[in-house]
């Protein structure tokens, strides 16, 4: 029965986090606040690209800083 | 009671996985839409009979202003054998775009659509994101994003599409 309620829980908490999936979706034409030099974490854009550059290289994995390789597809 | 999970997990499963997938493909017709333009609205229907190059764009995405002296050369280069250049600005404000076009040339159509119900309908991923439309209004190709190394490939399409030879 324990059991039961839990497989029960847990499939109702995955079909609720499967509701996220349409909600808060940024599109790629929403970005443009993101793309604001003021949104990166850096001031500058070479100092960054190099920082970047070596991350990349460490942690095999990119973007997700400003918008270029951040997913908008325009990298 | 477990064969009941056993036939119902993966559809639920699969049912959130799957948020709403719906896209403009190849070969399908593309969508119309009737936007304000720098002087006359602007309806894809009215290019019935044009190959047409469309691209979405904004202000401040920096491959599309990069794509804009190439986009304003094929309009230049190929205008008189049918191509039209239509790009359609995605800004949510205006003044951003206006200002953008002060200081960048754009030698073809422009529409405005800050509402995103245009790339909606085209199901676009990326910006610059191009869409080349046949002159019976089927979608040829879609290109998302814009390299310099990606401009012969993309003029090699236009090409194709209002059947020159090289």
């Amino acid at each position: 029965m324990k059991r039961t309620i839990l497989g029960l829980l847990a499939i109702t908490s995955l079909a609720w986090l499967g509701g996220c999936s349409s909600v808060g979706q940024v599109n790629a034409w929403e970005k443009g606040n993101l793309a604001k030099p003021g949104m990166t974490f850096e001031s500058d854009p070479l100092d960054q690209r190099f920082t970047q550059h070596i991350y990349t290289s460490k942690e095999n994995s990119s973007g997700g800083y400003g918008v270029g390789g951040g997913g908008c597809g325009c990298n | 009671m477990k064969h009941l999970y056993r036939k119902t997990l993966p559809l639920l499963l699969s049912a959130c996985l799957c948020g709403s997938a719906f896209a403009t493909e190849v070969g399908q017709m593309a969508p119309d839409f009737d936007l304000p333009g720098r002087a006359n609205a602007v309806k894809l229907s009215d290019y019935k009979g044009k190959t047409v190059y469309l691209d979405f764009w904004a202000s401040w995405c920096g491959p599309c202003k990069q794509s804009f002296p190439w986009m304003n050369d094929m309009q230049s280069r190929y205008g008189a054998k049918g191509l039209r250049v239509v790009g359609i600005n995605l800004d949510q404000k205006s003044d951003d775009a206006r200002d953008f076009l002060k200081e960048t040339t754009a030698s073809f159509d422009v529409a405005f659509d800050q509402s995103g119900k245009t790339p909606k309908s085209f199901a676009i991923k990326g910006m610059p994101t191009s869409v080349l439309i046949g002159p019976d209004g089927r979608v040829i190709s879609m290109h998302s994003g814009f390299k310099p190394e990606h401009k012969t490939e993309l003029e090699q399409q236009i090409k194709q599409a209002l059947h020159l030879k090289d």
